[in-house]
């Protein structure tokens, strides 16, 4: 497996020496010269000094026979860049972007990156499930299309309190995987019956998120 | 009609003055308040300081719908980030990015975007001055087909956050507006 990393940050270089350790086949393409050769002293010959959004040192790079190209700089517009012109231009058949402002995973999804990473939405996402909020928490996107794994903890005064889960309502688009009581995942059956403090595992689309939020939270005022 | 330019440099300033003397809607937007400084007194559009590659101020800008979007910042990617924007969420009808990398300007008018290259322009101008045969490259490639995204789900996928405040229109700082005629400043 041949990946081409862009972006000699930490994530670029821990991901570089992770790689090379398990055995891939890596170059890592970082445009500041002086980063570019404090990494090469450490790790060689794979780190390219080169700005990794420029078509030229793409291919140089040998993004054309790239197996995944991984941009992970810090800013998102290059990200994005470097993910359609391996795509687009060099058949890359599977693109990773880093994303730092949240706001622009959808574009991304919707512009063809293959896959999203957010460390801003994970930390997020990690804070909001410490803290007991009458929302749906978002555990984790999916890499395929919109899709995202997402909880809802019953409090007292959820509509799903009291009723069999497979009963419910769920817009298209969306399913309910499972349940976690008492700590225990349990996979729905036809007779089971929701109950407070169960934590219901779902999986959707954003845009189901408000059926969703209807039919497991119900309405609240701002938690 | 209306025009959404993202960079106020001197191609930037430059048309969004001859647009507006034109009698279209003009709407600019630059990251720096003194790249408002290019613009003409008489100047009758909106210059907006805030992040044009930012959906959410696109949007409270009012730059939804626009007949032409022409992103003219110094950074390649950037441009193209915008220029997608304006086509894929905010239903821009035409869109030119400017895109100085020969290779990146290229693929991108495969991908369905207008790209300016200074450097195909300025390299055909010097050859052409010369009296050297041209390079096949042109400076502005039109788009190949419609605009292309792999990514599936229809656009547009937020909503709201048109109406509200955009802070109003402001005065003084930095001396930007007071000398703009009928033109506004606002701060995003």
């Amino acid at each position: 497996m041949f990946v081409l990393v862009v972006g000699g940050g930490k994530v670029g270089y821990y991901l570089t020496k992770e790689l090379i350790d398990s055995g891939h086949e890596v170059a890592l393409m970082e445009k500041d010269r002086g980063r570019a050769e404090q990494i090469r002293d450490e790790i060689g010959s794979v780190v390219i000094a080169q700005d990794g959004c420029e078509g030229k040192y793409l291919h140089e790079a040998g993004a054309n026979r790239a197996d995944i190209v991984a941009a992970v700089t810090g800013d998102d517009e290059d990200n994005l860049v470097i993910c359609q012109m391996a795509k687009h231009h060099f058949d890359v058949p599977r693109t990773i972007a880093r994303v730092n402002n949240p706001k622009n995973e959808h574009l991304f999804r919707h512009l063809g990156v293959d896959e999203i990473i957010s460390p801003t939405r994970m930390i997020l996402g990690s804070i909001e499930q410490d803290i007991p909020v009458h929302e749906l928490l978002h555990l984790a996107a999916l890499g395929v299309g919109e899709l995202e794994i997402i909880e809802a903890h019953l409090q007292p005064g959820s509509p799903a309190i009291g009723r069999i889960a497979l009963d419910l309502t769920v817009p298209s688009g969306c399913s309910l995987f499972g349940v976690i009581r008492a700590g225990v995942p349990t996979p729905l059956h036809t007779d089971t019956v929701l109950a407070e403090g169960d934590k219901v595992i779902a999986i959707g689309r954003p845009d189901c998120e408000e059926a969703l939020r209807a039919q497991l939270i119900g309405e609240f005022a701002e938690a | 009609m209306k025009a959404v330019i993202v960079g106020c440099g001197r191609v930037g300033a430059g048309l969004a003055d001859e647009l507006d003397r034109a009698g279209w809607q003009v709407l600019i937007i630059d990251r720096l308040s003194a790249a408002f400084d290019r613009l003409p007194s008489g100047f009758g559009g909106t210059a907006l300081r805030g992040d044009g590659t930012d959906e959410d101020t696109l949007r409270r800008a009012g730059a939804e719908g626009a007949d032409l979007f022409l992103a003219l910042t110094e950074g390649d990617n950037r441009n193209i980030m915008a220029a997608q924007l304006g086509i894929e969420a905010l239903g821009a009808r035409q869109t030119i990015s400017k895109v100085n990398d020969p290779v990146r300007a290229e693929a991108y008018a495969h991908l369905g975007i207008a790209t300016l290259c200074r450097t195909n322009l300025m390299m055909t101008a010097v050859l052409v001055h010369l009296g050297q045969a041209s390079p096949a490259r042109p400076g502005i490639q039109a788009p190949e087909k419609p605009h292309e995204h792999v990514g599936g789900a229809a656009s547009g996928a937020q909503v709201g956050g048109v109406t509200g405040g955009v802070g109003g229109v402001t005065g003084g700082a930095g001396g930007v507006t007071g000398t703009r005629g009928a033109g506004t400043t606002m701060e995003a």
